[in-house]
């Protein structure tokens, strides 16, 4: 239909229709998105062009794969049901797999506690309070042997959240795979492997970005020959999201990032089509369920584009984002915790209807304690209600031709690259962490989304609105304060047991490698077969590579 | 004109969880306090020892990773070690309610959890420092 019609009748209907109508009943003010936009009250074919849809949208499985990066998405699989977990002991957290499993979860998601994150032993005093406690300790192989015991590597997919230590604990997965019999060429996951995140959100940095730079471009190379089948790294907005950024910055600073570790690998010599199809995403799902599915939508298309146009890939493959998502740990409330149920559930339709690859439930329990069993089991349920009950899966991208949707996709597009093009002036993402501004504009949401609420110009049902009293929780899971010390004694048992002449050996090599350029993969593997711990090894590398010092903005 | 009330920000621990952290900081300061913030990975020792450098009134604990019960009480006894134990200790983050009367008989004056008005963390800033200056 001619688009003129259509506006002077929209013209009409504003004028006739509506405005007598908001006079008798006005409208909600200030109705707008994470990004801070206003939302209309309408949108139409004004909003949205249809020719573009070869270009823009296209067929799913075909550049730029905004409809999604398979032909037939879930209608030939299912996205895979993949939740979070590890606490205490490797024995403990074992138990927890098996149960998921068991459970009709489809792969496992180990969460490692924040000393194996930060790559210091149980033992060292600066992990005190902190052993098993947000995730499973790791020390040695010997966790790690006891962390997979029974469970086949060449069956089940293992996703690690790993970041600064991750060539350690990939190099552990490597000879526990081994160990079972199955070769490194077999064995499929991801590792997170994302450190300018953890600069800009998460934390758990160790060393400044060159070096660590150079340990995630090692990474990909090695696996390129020898892992073909393992993700190596997951670029991570879900942690911005978490820290308050808007989505629209989610989206801008983790494409931002995936940006500069394209750039790194290039720059070491490698070819893009060896690695970035083994480059894979990972998406917070928030309340707002409209945007979210534009957000995802909006990622896709942005990926392809700079793969094609500004790296020169020429596989298809390597346009393809791919994304694991979590839901919104930050949108759970202590407050009337069986409400988290309903926010999952919105936010688990959110990532389907997105069009994601795999998916993490968080559980009603979250803002209180880690999950409880029966939490971990509703939060899975509700993938599986959505995927077998509610048909939204049965036909690809069904949102998409909405006229919102659409404009909506196509203006976080627009935002997001926006920033990129900021980000790029100031010198690419490292210095613009380094300069604060990445932080700083994460911050300035948080902030004036906490202060929405405190002024109730957002209502978040049951903390600023439909309040009740309750008495506290009961069955909150706690990690058992005896942990430390279990976990220090098995450590010392293995510095007994393994040969202590041979770990300094390969240590003082690894120094030697450090100091050079070479790929340090090969001997931290051979030093975690011989039972060097993750502590030792890290503080080697911390020797010859230093530490990052966080810059501070208030 | 009174001194304004000094307020140390600090995260001890391993965890990297400051959304929290750096809003109270942003708060108090627009509640007309002067905040410190220490930013991440802070060791009890060296929260204390900034503490006294600063000269503050309160300090702010943020934690979310589950070593409250070890790492709170470890600031309010080497506080007192250094004599310096009339600075107030207030803690928040994810803290399950039956920690928070342990934490409390160790001396932390307050525990903030999620979903707390800044207003009441400021008032009750206000009303211990004036109470403890009397």
């Amino acid at each position: 239909m001619d688009k003129r019609i259509i506006k002077s009748e929209k013209e009409k209907w504003d004028k006739n229709t509506v405005g007598p109508f908001i006079q008798k009943t006005p409208e909600r003010k200030n109705l707008k998105d994470s990004s801070n936009e206003s939302i209309e009250r309408l949108y139409s074919p004004l909003d949205h062009n249809e020719d573009d849809y070869i270009t823009k949208s296209n067929f799913p499985g075909q550049y730029p794969y905004t409809r999604g990066v398979y032909p037939t998405m879930y209608r030939g699989r299912y996205w895979t049901m993949r939740q979070y977990a590890g606490f205490g002991t490797a024995e403990e957290s074992n138990e927890r797999y098996r149960y998921l499993l068991t459970q009709g979860q489809t792969g496992l998601s180990v969460a490692f506690d924040l000393p194996t994150q930060i790559g210091y032993d149980s033992d060292d005093p600066i992990s005190e309070g902190e052993v098993g406690k947000v995730g499973v300790a790791i020390d040695s192989l010997d966790d790690m042997e006891i962390l997979f015991k029974n469970i086949p590597l060449d069956k089940v997919s293992t996703s690690m959240t790993i970041n600064s230590t991750a060539v350690i604990l990939l190099a552990m997965y490597i000879a526990v795979a081994e160990k079972q019999g199955v070769s490194p060429d077999k064995i499929t996951g991801t590792i997170q492997n994302d450190i300018l995140k953890e600069y800009i959100a998460r934390g758990t940095y160790i060393f400044p970005p060159k070096p660590s730079m150079r340990l995630i471009t090692n990474i990909f190379e090695f696996c390129s020959k020898n892992c073909p089948r393992w993700n190596t790294i997951s670029i991570s907005g879900y942690h911005i999201r978490e820290a308050g950024s808007s989505a629209i910055q989610e989206i801008a600073f983790t494409i931002a990032d995936g940006i500069a570790y394209c750039k790194a690998a290039v720059n070491a010599g490698l070819d893009i089509d060896d690695f970035a199809g083994r480059l894979s995403f990972f998406f917070n799902s928030h309340n707002d369920l409209l945007e979210e599915v534009a957000k995802f939508r909006a990622a896709r298309r942005m990926w392809a584009k700079i793969m094609k146009e500004e790296f020169k890939a020429k596989k298809s493959k390597s346009m393809k984002l791919r994304f694991h998502t979590q839901t919104a740990g930050s949108t759970l409330t202590a407050q009337q915790s069986d409400n988290n149920i309903i926010r999952v559930a919105i936010q688990t339709l959110a990532a389907v209807l997105g069009g994601t690859q795999s998916l993490h439930t968080n559980s009603r329990d979250e803002a209180l304690a880690l999950p409880s069993e029966d939490s971990v089991r509703i939060a899975l349920r509700t993938q599986q209600i959505v995927a077998f009950e509610s048909g939204v899966s049965n036909t690809i991208d069904p949102l998409a031709g909405s006229y919102y949707i659409e404009s909506l996709t196509d203006r976080i597009e627009k935002g997001a690259f926006e920033y990129l093009e900021k980000i790029e002036k100031m010198g690419g993402v490292v210095a613009a962490i380094e300069a604060g501004f990445i932080q700083k504009e994460m911050q300035n949401s948080a902030y004036e989304y906490q202060m929405e609420i405190e002024s109730n110009d957002k209502i978040i049902v049951g903390v600023n609105k439909f309040k009740i009293e309750e008495p506290p929780i009961k069955g909150l899971l706690k990690v058992d304060m005896s942990i430390q010390k279990k976990q220090c004694e098995r450590l010392k048992k293995v510095k007994e047991r393994r040969d202590n002449i041979k770990v300094d050996n390969i240590l003082k090599k690894l120094e030697q490698e450090a100091n050079g350029n070479i790929n340090l993969m090969p001997t931290i593997i051979d030093a975690v077969k011989s039972y060097t711990t993750i502590g030792e090894i890290s503080n080697i590398l911390r020797k010859v590579f230093g530490e990052y010092k966080e810059n501070i903005v208030l | 004109m009174d001194r304004k009330i000094r307020v140390l920000v600090a995260k001890p621990g391993l965890d990297g969880h400051d959304r929290g952290a750096k809003f109270i900081a942003r708060a108090l300061r627009n509640a007309g306090m002067e905040v410190i913030y220490t930013g991440i990975r802070q060791s009890p020792e060296s929260i204390v020892e900034t503490a006294i450098q600063e000269d503050v009134d309160v300090i702010g604990l943020s934690l979310l990773s589950g070593a409250h019960n070890i790492l709170f009480p470890k600031v309010v006894t080497l506080l007192k070690e250094k004599n310096a134990g009339d600075i107030i200790v207030m803690g928040g983050g994810v803290i399950p309610v039956e920690d928070i009367s342990y934490l409390k008989e160790k001396g932390i004056q307050a525990v903030f959890t999620p979903g707390t008005k800044i207003g009441e963390i400021v008032d009750f800033i206000n009303e211990k420092v004036e109470k403890r200056n009397k």
